[in-house]
């Protein structure tokens, strides 16, 4: 490996630099006409009478569609699709692209518009009169418990699956009967707005003639898209071309199926005209999935040493108004990691999942390991105060392997973690943080009695990425696989295309599997060209989710370079008149050993494969080969975070004025890229940690749906991270690699609340629920402080 | 109600876009930034919210920043605009482009042309800032991608105090 491991600049940049790439909203067909979405504004209504006569009559419309009409022009053969019925007897009532009847969340769709400009379809959106009986409102988990009120007139309960896994109850309880301190945390994962800086945007282009339709769509997931269109449209899958342009951003929020995507198509299928829509960002709170909306309950037993002898969970999730693509699975893909970096003799883990009036939930980056990295890594705290030791002693005295290199290790969750290292891991990212001198610090401030103090918290998470296993999905119910393909094809006069699966968007994956193959191959990173993100190029693929890109696609890539070189290889010893392994290959050159002249360039075999003038006996001319790859296992990545917080107990204001992070993603194709992406996710981390929150009232209104209010960090409110990695690779994958995408945001937010609890720690405070508002940590301080502020 | 005046008025708004002349019949209400995206098919300059909160349609006008989806195309008639598209020249990156690539201050791209364009104002105005200098300065664009810390070495990278 000579280009892999180092960081190179991006092949993606200068387009997005100059503003020639294109994004969804960049892109038009003539005679486009532009949905303009009719929404309910109430939560849950029974819709009495829609009237379109002043809307169909606005200049420019070309038509208007209520969803009784749309659904008896039978333009959807199946309901909005979920993809992961978590049990078999799982509640999903059917879920359609547009109202007819009941309205479940405020801006569900119930009418569509479609017209000539940007400006006059909203226009006549607002002409649409309906009529409204409102229902009884579910608009909190708290709520949805009760029963007390149904989010869904056709469910008997707000309750849509109970799922557990409890590999052994009783051991469980004979923990917690052996134990000699026992801790239990209560948190809440607010809801939050996935906010990609880019809005979600559609463009369905229907050919004149013969039934064919391309299709644009702001998504992360393609090839998933274009099953499920076919499944849902009735439309053939072999007339469906799913294209993704440029994506400005995802993070779990463009991984779905969603109603105007499925309209988009189905209108321009049914009228013969291209058919778009962009969503406006005050819109994105309605149209576009939220992320996390849990309730969790931790419980630790541990001995007298603080050795944990058993862990209990329970969450109540909250699904928001319709089962989305993932929606009912995002707990799931938490519960294995409950148990976090540490020795956990018996696990119990028990989810319950409610129906709300609220918008959807799926994934948000993370996607149910940020949830269960926070309760664990919170309440190793809470026995840390309970044991009476540091927060880093109740880690080491718990790590797996007793925080020593393992391979293969199997845990009280059942499953099979790949490899660790944890001890080191910690101690590094102590020094590197300088932790004695923090704490040195903060002890300085609170005997000077200072105003602003200091808080030091951490967080060692392990997370689950690198999805998935196909025969493990199957095990958790999911309706697909997890493999993913790769294409490698040498072009007659020497360069390289490579067509992946994985479907970027942002994360830079043309560099980085250039990089793949040029040191695979022994050709020039610039002379590899990614197709990607397209389904007439690239037919097959699984598309970008879980950090599963690199572990899963950049392996099938890796694999398939392998094969080429072992096609090469024969043809080189047949054009040397050597034996196979007579040859090596290294730099891009077959050698034979020991005769430094007789020697061949791949590009030179490649142009022989294309001529096929002289190939051995019966070998298919052209030299390109394929890899569907489907991972064994999951990869484990994992890492110790340090947030340094200071306390503002005049005001309760938070400021992050530090943070280390140590990540172990094994092996790093290009660090730059992996920085790149640790930044962002820690920062997403942060801000579930201090500012961010959906906020509903009881009515089930989302009180901060704009960019005015829903506090997106900016360049102020972040501080510089300093951030290193151990190397501990991945037995999952021969590139011994694993995921980066989410694992700052797994590690982060349990981070900056334990450096808030930690600072708040001399009154007594031992928890604060997120955000860790001004607000919040004053009011926590008056009461602390006997109700003087 | 007839057509016009439903749509409102069109006028014809014409301004210097990237050091060209440029000339569209518009609804008298189109923001500068759907004037550049829609009509002049300029579309680099992107629109990210609808609060003027993002900083992802900044545009120069007169060389100072401007946030475009905050301003009426027929508010800056005769104006001499530069977009993201006229920031390279001969095929070079413009200085800040290229601190932003070497810098690795971009992923998903989406924000980039406003920060681009919200940073080289920034340094006309202050050639020297400091670190907290220029996250000030770019406190009205939002990134969800980088956490800000590269876009902020590429900016000093430029001309701060690095």
């Amino acid at each position: 490996m000579t280009i892999m491991g180092t960081p190179r600049l991006r092949k993606e940049d200068p387009k997005l630099l100059t503003g020639e790439g294109k994004f969804i909203d960049d892109i038009h067909a003539h005679g486009e006409l532009w949905m303009g979405m009719v929404r309910s504004p109430h939560a849950h209504a029974k819709i009495q009478s829609i009237d379109t006569t002043e809307a169909a009559a606005a200049p420019g419309v070309h038509s208007v569609y209520t969803g009784a009409e749309l659904q008896e022009m039978g333009l959807w053969v199946a309901p909005l699709p979920c993809a992961w019925p978590v049990t078999e007897d799982m509640v999903n009532p059917p879920h359609y692209p547009v109202a007819a009847d009941e309205v479940r969340h405020v801006g569900d769709l119930v009418a569509v518009v479609l017209c000539d400009s940007r400006y006059g379809a909203v226009d006549a959106a607002e002409l649409v009169e309906v009529d409204y009986e409102p229902l009884p409102v579910v608009a909190s988990i708290d709520a949805a418990v009760t029963d007390a009120v149904m989010a869904n007139t056709d469910i008997s309960s707000n309750k849509a699956y109970s799922w557990a896994l409890e590999p052994d109850p009783e051991a469980v309880d004979a923990a917690f009967a052996a134990a000699d301190h026992t801790v239990v945390g209560e948190f809440v994962q607010q809801r939050l707005i996935p906010a990609a800086m880019e809005p979600r945007g559609v463009l369905a282009i229907p050919a004149p003639f013969g039934g064919d339709i391309t299709f644009y769509t702001s998504t992360q997931v393609p090839h998933i898209m274009k099953v499920m269109l076919a499944a849902t449209t009735g439309i053939a899958e072999n007339k469906i071309r799913v294209i993704a342009p440029a994506v400005g951003g995802g993070f779990g929020a463009k991984l779905n199926v969603n109603p105007d995507e499925i309209l988009a198509v189905t209108l321009a299928n049914k009228i013969g005209l291209p058919v778009r829509w962009t969503e406006t960002r005050s819109e994105a709170a309605f149209s576009t999935h939220q992320g996390r909306g849990q309730n969790q309950k931790i419980e630790i037993a541990a001995d007298a040493n603080g050795k944990i002898l058993g862990i209990r969970v329970h969450l109540d999730a909250d699904m928001g108004a319709y089962m989305m693509l993932l929606t009912p699975g995002v707990p799931l893909l938490g519960s294995f990691l409950y148990t976090g970096v540490y020795d956990v003799p018996a696990f119990g883990f028990t989810c319950d999942g409610y129906f709300t009036n609220m918008t959807p939930t799926d994934a948000y980056r993370g996607a149910g390991r940020p949830e269960a990295s926070y309760a664990i890594e919170r309440a190793m705290d809470l026995l840390a105060l309970e044991v009476g030791v540091g927060p880093d002693e109740i880690r080491r005295r718990n790590f797996l392997a007793g925080g020593e290199a393992f391979e293969n290790l199997e845990t009280a969750s059942t499953l099979v973690f790949d490899s660790g290292n944890y001890g080191p891991n910690l101690e590094k990212a102590l020094k590197l943080a300088d932790y004695a001198s923090l704490k040195a610090e903060q002890q300085r401030r609170r005997e000077a009695g200072e105003s602003k103090q200091l808080g030091i918290g951490m967080c060692t998470y392990v997370e689950i990425c690198g999805l998935a296993p196909s025969r493990a999905l199957a095990g958790l119910n999911y309706g697909a696989g997890g493999w993913e393909h790769a294409m490698i094809r040498f072009l007659p006069t020497g360069t390289v295309e490579v067509v992946s699966g994985s479907t970027p968007h942002g994360q830079g994956h043309e560099t980085s599997w250039s990089m793949i193959v040029a040191d695979k191959l022994g050709v020039d990173p610039d002379d590899v060209h990614v197709l990607h993100s397209d389904t007439a190029h690239s037919p097959l693929g699984l598309d970008t989710y879980g950090s599963r890109s690199l572990a899963v696609g950049g392996t099938a890539i890796a694999m398939a370079c392998d094969k080429v070189v072992d096609k090469a290889r024969l043809i080189a010893a047949h054009q040397l008149e050597a034996n196979p392994d007579d040859l090596e290959f290294d730099g891009g050159m077959f050698r034979v050993k020991g005769t430094p002249t007789a020697e061949i360039p791949i590009q030179g075999i490649a142009y022989e494969a294309f001529t096929a003038h002289n190939l051995p006996d019966g070998m298919e001319p052209n030299l390109q080969e394929q890899v569907t790859f489907d991972p064994e296992n999951f990869v484990f990545p994992f890492g110790t975070h340090i947030a340094v917080v200071e306390v503002d107990e005049d005001t309760g204001g938070v400021t992050l004025v530090g943070y280390t992070a140590v990540d172990d993603c094994g092996p790093q194709v290009n660090p730059m890229i992996v920085q790149g992406q640790m930044h962002g996710g820690i920062v997403q981390g942060v801000a579930q940690a201090l500012w961010e929150e959906a906020s509903y009232d009881e009515a089930g209104n989302c009180k901060n749906p704009s960019f005015l209010d829903y506090l997106v960090p900016s360049p102020m409110e972040v501080p510089n991270m300093v951030l290193d990695s151990t190397v501990t690779p991945s037995t999952s994958n021969p590139l011994g690699v694993k995921g980066a995408g989410e694992a700052g945001t797994i590690g982060s937010a349990a981070a900056v609340i334990n450096a808030v609890c930690d600072a708040l720690s001399p009154y007594g405070v031992t928890d604060i629920s997120m955000p860790a508002t001004p607000q919040k940590v004053w009011r926590i301080l008056r009461d602390a402080k006997g109700g003087e502020a | 109600m007839d057509q016009l005046t439903h749509r409102g008025i069109f006028v014809q708004i014409d301004m210097t876009v990237n050091g060209r002349a440029c000339s569209a019949d518009v609804e008298d209400r189109t923001l500068l930034v759907h004037y550049l995206r829609d009509h002049l098919e300029l579309t680099g300059t992107n629109v990210g919210c609808d609060t003027s909160s993002c900083g992802a349609c900044t545009v120069h006008i007169g060389g100072q920043s401007v946030k475009s989806c905050t301003v009426l195309a027929a508010q800056v008639r005769g104006a001499d605009v530069t977009t993201i598209e006229g920031m390279a020249t001969d095929g070079e990156l413009h200085p800040m482009q290229e601190a932003f690539r070497q810098c690795h201050g971009l992923q998903c791209g989406y924000c980039t042309p406003g920060m681009v364009m919200a940073a080289t104002s920034l340094l006309s105005e202050n050639a020297n800032p400091t670190e907290a200098e220029v996250r000030e300065g770019l406190e009205g664009n939002l990134c969800r991608c980088t956490g800000y810390q590269n876009i902020v070495k590429s900016v000093l990278s430029v001309g701060g105090q690095s």
